[in-house]
């Protein structure tokens, strides 16, 4: 082939991929679209001053507000209990076991854990915490919104885990060997400089952990079981969005099926919010590691 | 040769190396802790299932593994229609959200103007915060209903294709394997997507820079360049996605159509190990609920059989590589 | 540093949130009484408007949760909740090793409904058989004799019957099955019945919602569907042919037929199915669901406020049961239920 004709073929398959790279982003952001507009249209009847002041005890004449404040407590404290060990776990494996036996297994399964359903999840803290406390208190705490927020953890913990590991593999050698040619010990080198290089990715990757915790339901029904008064107590039965959207579909009445689909963009935007947030708090330069 | 010299400068420096490796070793501790935690947590939820499920599982032999009959009635219960129809919608989900998902990172990371990446990759990260009930429910009442409008044109096309052809003949219901597939691979999209924008920001620029300086194209970069250096993470992130395929229960259960068949048509309803558990655990008791939690450990061990699969491959490749 | 400011942070906030936990727990309790319960999501949308009204009228908080009959069967095994609920009675058996007695709530009717183009709802009649046969694929075709039989008046298409049924285990596919066994042998030796079953044909569309959107959205299919979910989402339902001979529509005073004249007065803890009741106005797929507690309950109180919230349910809640197209037990079965409470339950 000439080489003119190699130097346009190179040009075209060029070309080909950027024009691919747009139209896979096209692509994702029309599903988007249209899963958004599907939950708008058909919440919108319910979006109401009274779905945030009333409690889902009273149906359809109610409000979401209990399980509103059951999702971001459960949220939270899951967040609080994946994040950081799934960020230390994972530097673990990064930093310490990155070519050794241990930790080539416990990376292997981090991936198993990652596609475990939900509702064995579930089921695994309702025999480790719900039935002991059941148990150890004639049956006054069973379920509870902290044994949710456990559940709901396991789910996020192998998404940080996994993303933290693979962000602080990338972080180049160059920036270890540096500092510790300073001595500067390794807590300090991982905690100060390698963490902190990596910082953006494993932001993402706990975000993505709480988008995928936040909308579930299997995990919560046999461990935070749900409410329909409010309570903010972490050992009461708690009510979630998740669960409340999960039986208002199964009733007959419209009206239900128009909160459900409310408590659903509620969800999302909570979400939204959050990823905006943390990036907007965290946005710096990105680093080159040059 | 450690200095032992009585200057107090030196003591101090002697004593402040001891207690960075006192902090070193705790630190380490610590760490490996929290690592082994997440090897605890899986044996434990794997275990449970196993024991949950024990009475089906080592009841009747190889019965559970062999079987497609799923019968609550009379108690017998086969595995097979649901582990095929896990592979299949995965298998579908991954062949159709990994090209598109690599195509989302090159417009975020290459060709998109600066001001346009951040609202962008942030929408493409929202597709992960919707809940997946919703996901569910949009493919009940507005994707399904789409899919059959389209599906005698995929019929009446691909359909007559000699190899493939097979896979796209049946009814036009709207509900089947495809359908779940699709519906997966846009959930898992942003998972994929975004550790694939995220790792490829990392490659050094000097990498990238040389490249360019050879005259390389945008393209060649990327396919030479970027994804050689990033390979592993890119590997994590589809890992990431197919995880979720593999688990997903509520939005594949509203457009899988749930009959425990086999067929080798994608159009047709099929069932998958997660849809069945999430469908029939509230209601089950006795040997029933038994065969759903057996059901759990073997998604388990699909999972380790199609992971282990994958990283063989990768070994391969690396080899071939002569790395 | 600001790396290890953040965790310190973070950690500081989670030592609060543990400490505020611990001296919650330990230091306030005792309200008015929270009893929970579990089970049939077939109950829930009037368990809970009930709940509501009796939270204002006495302040105690009755939780109920849908999570499954079967769920419910073993969470109160567990002892985790007050009460259980299924739509699937429990056998004497289980009843007495467990110490367990069960007790009806309310009524519903269960409609087949189905999409054929230029029939309208109420329009096409079916019987037991017929639904048999149609679900055991039998019956293929929308025009085939057996129907045609029962509709002269129709003009019934020769297009193939897309079988729907639900997909998630269920109280209405219990049911709906239980009938099918009573009125077709094959039914009963082939598929025989339960909360799911191993369907000869068709698609399964997950709950009610699932069911009847496949049903709107396939044409030529026929699916079974709660009555208050068929009447709410304009679904178009068929007539039925009932044991007595005579069609009848699905309305609330023939759900309340077929309760009236079921066997209850010879049933034994209230373990009767009434499907394929014998009144001659009984709606023949008419399903109750049975609350569920132990004869010796570990908490006395719990147990006390749970009678009190059914017994108030019996006698103010009707209008309320009505409103969401459910039926109230008939006077001479609640008659029953509460002597069932003076002799069994020991409180």
């Amino acid at each position: 082939m000439s080489n003119a004709g190699i130097y346009l073929r190179r040009r075209l398959v060029n070309v080909i991929a950027l024009l691919f790279g747009g139209f896979a982003t096209v692509l994702g952001l029309i599903f988007l679209v249209w899963i958004l507009w599907v939950t708008i249209s058909n919440g919108l009847s319910a979006i109401h001053p009274r779905l945030f002041t009333k409690i889902t005890a009273y149906a359809d004449q109610g409000g979401l507000a209990n399980a509103i404040v059951g999702s971001l407590l459960m949220d939270m404290m899951a967040l609080l209990i994946c994040a950081p060990i799934g960020v230390l776990a994972g530097t673990y494996l990064a930093e310490y076991a990155n070519r050794s036996k241990l930790g080539a297994s416990i990376r292997f399964l981090n991936d198993i854990l990652l596609s475990a359903p939900s509702i064995v999840m579930g089921l695994f803290v309702y025999v480790i915490i719900v039935l002991p406390m059941s148990n150890l208190t004639h049956g006054n705490i069973s379920f509870s919104g902290f044994a949710g927020a456990v559940a709901l953890a396991l789910i996020g913990l192998p998404v940080i885990v996994r993303t933290t590991d693979e962000m602080l593999q990338l972080v180049p050698g160059t920036l270890r060997e540096a500092a510790l040619s300073l001595g500067v010990p390794q807590w300090k080198l991982t905690v100060q400089v390698l963490i902190r290089a990596a910082s953006s990715g494993i932001l993402t990757g706990v975000l993505l952990a709480l988008a995928r915790l936040a909308g579930e339901t299997a995990p919560l029904l046999f461990t935070a079981f749900g409410n329909n008064f409010m309570t903010v107590h972490p050992l009461d039965k708690m009510a979630s969005l998740p669960v409340a959207i999960y039986q208002y579909t199964n009733d007959p009445s419209p009206a239900m099926h128009s909160i459900a689909w409310a408590g659903a963009l509620l969800i999302t935007l909570f979400v939204l919010a959050l990823s905006l947030l943390t990036r907007l708090l965290f946005s710096r330069k990105k680093v080159s590691y040059e | 040769m450690q200095v032992t010299s009585a200057v107090p400068l030196a003591r101090d420096i002697d004593r402040r190396a001891r207690a960075d490796a006192r902090h070193d070793r705790i630190f380490h501790r610590v760490l490996k802790f929290c690592a082994l935690l997440v090897l605890a947590t899986l044996l434990g939820a794997a275990l449970s299932t196993l024991w949950g499920g024990r009475e089906v599982l080592f009841g009747h032999g190889l019965h559970f593994l062999t079987s497609d009959s799923w019968n609550p009635v009379e108690d017998d219960y086969g595995a097979l229609a649901p582990i095929f129809g896990t592979l299949v919608t995965s298998l579908i989900a991954l062949v159709i959200a990994v090209p598109i998902s690599f195509g989302v990172a090159i417009f975020l990371t290459e060709i998109a103007p600066t001001w346009m990446r951040g609202p962008v990759s942030a929408a493409i990260e929202l597709l992960a915060g919707i809940p997946s009930i919703i996901y569910g429910m949009w493919g009940l009442f507005v994707f399904v209903p789409f899919m059959a409008n389209i599906e005698p044109a995929l019929s009446d096309t691909l359909g007559n294709l000699p190899l493939i052809g097979k896979l796209f003949q049946g009814p036009p219901l709207g509900l089947g394997l495809l359908t779940a597939g699709i519906v997966l691979a846009v959930m898992i999209l942003p998972f994929i997507s975004s550790v694939m924008r995220e790792v490829f920001q990392t490659v050094p620029t000097r990498l990238k820079e040389s490249s360019y300086a050879l005259g390389s194209t945008t393209w060649e970069v990327l396919w030479d360049i970027v994804l050689p250096y990033t390979r592993s993470a890119v590997i994590g992130g589809i890992f990431l996605g197919l995880g979720r395929a593999l688990g997903e229960t509520m939005a594949v259960t509203f457009v899988l159509g749930n009959s425990y068949n086999i067929t080798a048509s994608l159009l047709m309803p099929g069932t998958s190990i997660s849809s069945s558990i999430a469908n029939e655990f509230n209601e089950a008791v006795g040997v029933h609920r038994s065969a759903l939690i057996a059901l759990g450990f073997l998604l388990f061990v699909v999972t380790f059989v199609v992971l282990l699969i994958a990283r063989l491959m990768l070994h391969q490749l690396a080899k071939r590589e002569g790395k | 540093m600001l790396t290890s400011r953040k965790y310190l942070i973070r950690s500081t906030r989670f030592a609060a949130i543990v400490a505020i936990a611990v001296a919650s727990t330990f230091g306030v309790a005792a309200q008015a009484t929270d009893i929970t319960g579990a089970g049939s999501s077939f109950v829930y949308p009037v368990v809970s408007k009930w709940s509501a009204a009796y939270a204002e009228k006495t302040g105690n908080h009755v939780n109920y949760q849908s999570i499954g009959s079967g769920g419910g069967i073993a969470q109160i095994k567990a002892g985790t909740v007050d009460f259980g609920a299924s739509d699937m009675p429990l056998d004497e058996a289980t009843l007495s090793k467990f110490g367990l007695g069960q007790f009806p709530d309310v009524i519903g009717g269960i409609v087949p409904a189905f999409n054929v183009e230029g029939i309208a709802p109420g329009k096409m009649v079916l019987d037991g058989t017929t639904l048999a046969d149609i679900y055991l694929g039998k019956v293929t075709k929308w025009n085939d004799p057996a129907i045609a039989k029962l509709n002269p008046s129709l003009t019934l298409p020769a297009a193939t019957i897309t079988v729907v049924h639900r997909s998630d285990g269920s109280g209405t596919t219990f049911n709906f099955s239980d009938y099918l066994a009573k009125v077709s042998p094959e039914w009963k030796t082939k598929v025989g019945e339960g909360t799911a079953v191993q369907w000869p044909v068709g698609v399964g569309g997950k709950g009610n919602e699932g069911v009847s959107a496949y049903v709107k959205q396939i044409k030529n299919s026929i699916g079974y569907v709660e009555y208050a979910f068929a009447l709410q989402n304009h679904i178009g339902y068929a007539l039925m042919k009932n044991a007595a001979g005579n069609v009848v529509e699905p309305t609330i005073a023939n759900f309340q037929a077929a309760a009236d004249t079921a066997d209850w007065k010879n049933s034994k803890n209230f373990n009767l199915v009434m499907t394929n009741a014998p009144g001659a106005k009984a709606w023949p797929i008419t399903a109750t669901s049975w609350v569920i507690m132990y004869k010796q309950p570990k908490n006395l109180t719990n147990a006390k406020v749970t009678f009190d919230f059914f017994k108030w349910a019996y006698e103010h809640g009707q209008d309320q049961a009505r409103s969401l197209d459910y039926v109230p037990l008939p006077p001479s079965l609640v008659e029953q239920i509460e002597n069932y409470w003076k002799t069994e339950y020991k409180l």
